[in-house]
């Protein structure tokens, strides 16, 4: 992630795409795993954990590329503890909205702290890149990141408990898998979305190469 | 041979091994196929069509998956080593016999694909596929996999138990009160281990040594398994110290407990009749990829599981522990294998 774009590239969209899906922080990078399997047993929970991560993600990356010149090498990682000051701020704001939804998170708020995406962010791309280019990417990684909690809490939620942020989706007749609502139907969830997004890249490699070979014969042809 | 010998060279010389012909993978897997037999018509003869649309089912789902996932794996399809055919009975075995059809499949499916393919198909599966696919829906309906119905009902051979035909994802109909039309004598819809944890009632062993106690529709007759384990021994397929060490395990911590205290705890004896010891003991803890090789490792896998098993029973939240021990133990093996590598004679 750290040598793909050195400091002095140009602001692009794919800047920002990159933590949607070529380094997803889940599908591809697998940071942030804990609250990925924690949390994501309803939509709800996995929208408000992505919303928080995001806030946290952006700002902290934010001050930590505003503050590179500023902050020598040696001690950069303990001064990355900026992360802490926003993750009280949100905890803060999730009590004061929604105590139902803090009860539910639980520890997970403050445990955005440790959270390997942020902290990962924060030395592999906002020590070296401008404020820009940081907010953008730290956007499109913390989209990403809450595109894959969201695809794991739905299909927990839909089969867990046959309801889609809260509505019925089923019939009153369908017996909810319970596993999918506890610990191993996150591992079980999130086995089958990597099985599922390795596959699709695997498939899009061996295309990408059969592609090439064509390109090559037809070249062969036309020079001979 | 003899008569065609003139053509070949008189004498023929060769060094050991003079065994010219050990039994393939699909020979062994067959005669466990061969040894499942009864005890799958037995539970036939006790809980009636279900039990056998349940295995059908079961096994059919086991080879669908096989079949599907080799296919999209690119492999060559591994069905006729028989191996699937043991997971679907096993698995239809370790059920209540009037589980939802479709759960079975669904069991089936998962046993099949995660205990058993995604770690690279038959001899490198880490857990047991049945007891793999049997967690699942174990966590999965709670309430399904605990709902029992009475043995030898009246009209079994002519009417499926009212849970077994549940339409896909459906919640399977209340089987309370058909339970108690069919029964013989008053059925109270518990199991003996469960008679045993919540009311500290004992079911007579006998009861449990002929099988005609509810339960799984495997996990009757202890006397029929241990005639089916018999013939897998006779024929040099399993290890006679396997299921003597568990059930040895399961007599040790069970004779500890009864000693401490004679009237909390059950007898030694029912605590290796009931429930499912006897088959986890010869079939499932016998599989030959997850259990250990070695002639200590498979006396100390044997003693880890029945410890397990009366610890799970008397002490844990479920009546039957012998699922979670052997899957436990089967994540042990190859600790235990380490652990009772044989010294080569001559060795420092």
């Amino acid at each position: 992630m750290a040598e793909s774009t050195p400091s002095d590239t140009p602001l692009t969209l794919e800047v920002f795409t990159a933590g949607l899906w070529r380094e997803n922080p889940v599908f591809v990078m697998m940071l942030g795993l804990c609250p990925t399997l924690a949390v994501t047993n309803s939509v709800i929970n996995s929208l408000a954990m992505g919303a928080a991560s995001i806030f946290v993600l952006v700002c902290s990356n934010a001050l930590v590329s505003v503050l590179r010149k500023l902050i020598p090498k040696q001690i950069r990682i303990t001064a990355y503890i900026i992360i802490a000051t926003f993750v009280t701020m949100v905890d803060y704001i999730i009590q004061a909205i929604s105590l139902d939804l803090y009860n539910a998170l639980g520890a997970f708020i403050q445990l955005i702290v440790v959270n390997c995406l942020i902290l990962g962010r924060a030395e592999a791309y906002a020590s070296r890149n401008s404020l820009g280019k940081t907010v953008v990417s730290a956007l499109g990684m913390g989209l990403g990141f809450t595109f894959a909690l969201v695809c794991l809490g739905g299909v927990r939620e839909l089969l867990g408990a046959s309801t889609l942020l809260g509505f019925q989706v089923f019939s009153s007749n369908y017996e909810p898998w319970v596993v999918m609502l506890l610990p191993p139907g996150g591992f079980i969830v999130l086995g089958c979305w990597l099985l599922l997004f390795n596959w699709l890249k695997q498939r899009k490699t061996t295309k990408m190469i059969a592609a090439e070979e064509a390109m090559d014969t037809t070249r062969q042809i036309e020079t001979s | 041979m003899a008569k065609h010998q003139h053509a070949h060279p008189v004498v023929d010389l060769r060094t050991s091994p003079y065994i010219r012909r050990a039994p393939s993978v699909p020979q062994i897997m067959r005669n466990v196929v061969y040894a499942l037999l009864p005890v799958c018509a037995f539970s036939v003869y006790l809980f009636g069509i279900s039990a056998l649309a349940l295995m059908i089912v079961t096994t059919l789902a086991c080879l669908l998956s096989e079949q599907f996932f080799c296919r999209m794996a690119g492999k060559k399809s591994t069905l006729p080593d028989f191996s699937a055919v043991i997971t679907g009975l096993l698995l239809a075995l370790t059920l209540p016999p009037g589980f939802p059809l479709w759960m079975g499949a669904l069991a089936g499916i998962i046993g099949i694909s995660m205990g058993k393919l995604l770690f690279g198909g038959i001899g490198y599966n880490v857990f047991n596929p049945a007891l793999v696919g049997r967690a699942f829906v174990q966590a999965a309906f709670p309430v399904a996999i605990s709902t029992w119905t009475p043995t030898l009902a009246a009209n079994r051979f002519s009417e499926f138990i009212p849970s077994t035909l549940a339409l896909p994802f459906m919640t399977p109909a209340p089987t309370a009160e058909w339970s108690q039309t069919v029964a013989i004598d008053g059925f109270t819809g518990a199991t003996p281990l469960a008679l045993m944890k919540f009311e500290g009632v004992m079911v007579r062993t006998s009861d449990l040594f002929f099988g005609t106690t509810a339960g799984s529709a495997g996990e009757t007759s202890a006397l029929l398994i241990l005639l089916c384990g018999a013939y897998l021994v006779a024929r040099n397929m399993m290890d006679w110290r396997l299921p003597a060490a568990v059930i040895a395990g399961t007599a040790i911590c069970a004779e500890c407990f009864y000693l401490l205290d004679p009237d909390t705890y059950p007898t030694p004896l029912f605590m290796i009749f009931s429930g499912g010891l006897m088959l986890g003991a010869v079939f499932m803890a016998s599989d030959m990829v997850a259990s250990p090789v070695t002639p200590w490792g498979i006396v100390l896998y044997g003693l880890l599981i029945g410890l397990l098993t009366v610890l799970i029973r008397l002490f844990g939240g479920l009546t039957e522990g012998v699922m979670y021990a052997i899957l436990f133990a089967n994540a042990a093996s190859p600790l235990l294998e380490s652990f009772t590598q044989p010294k080569v004679f001559g060795d420092q």
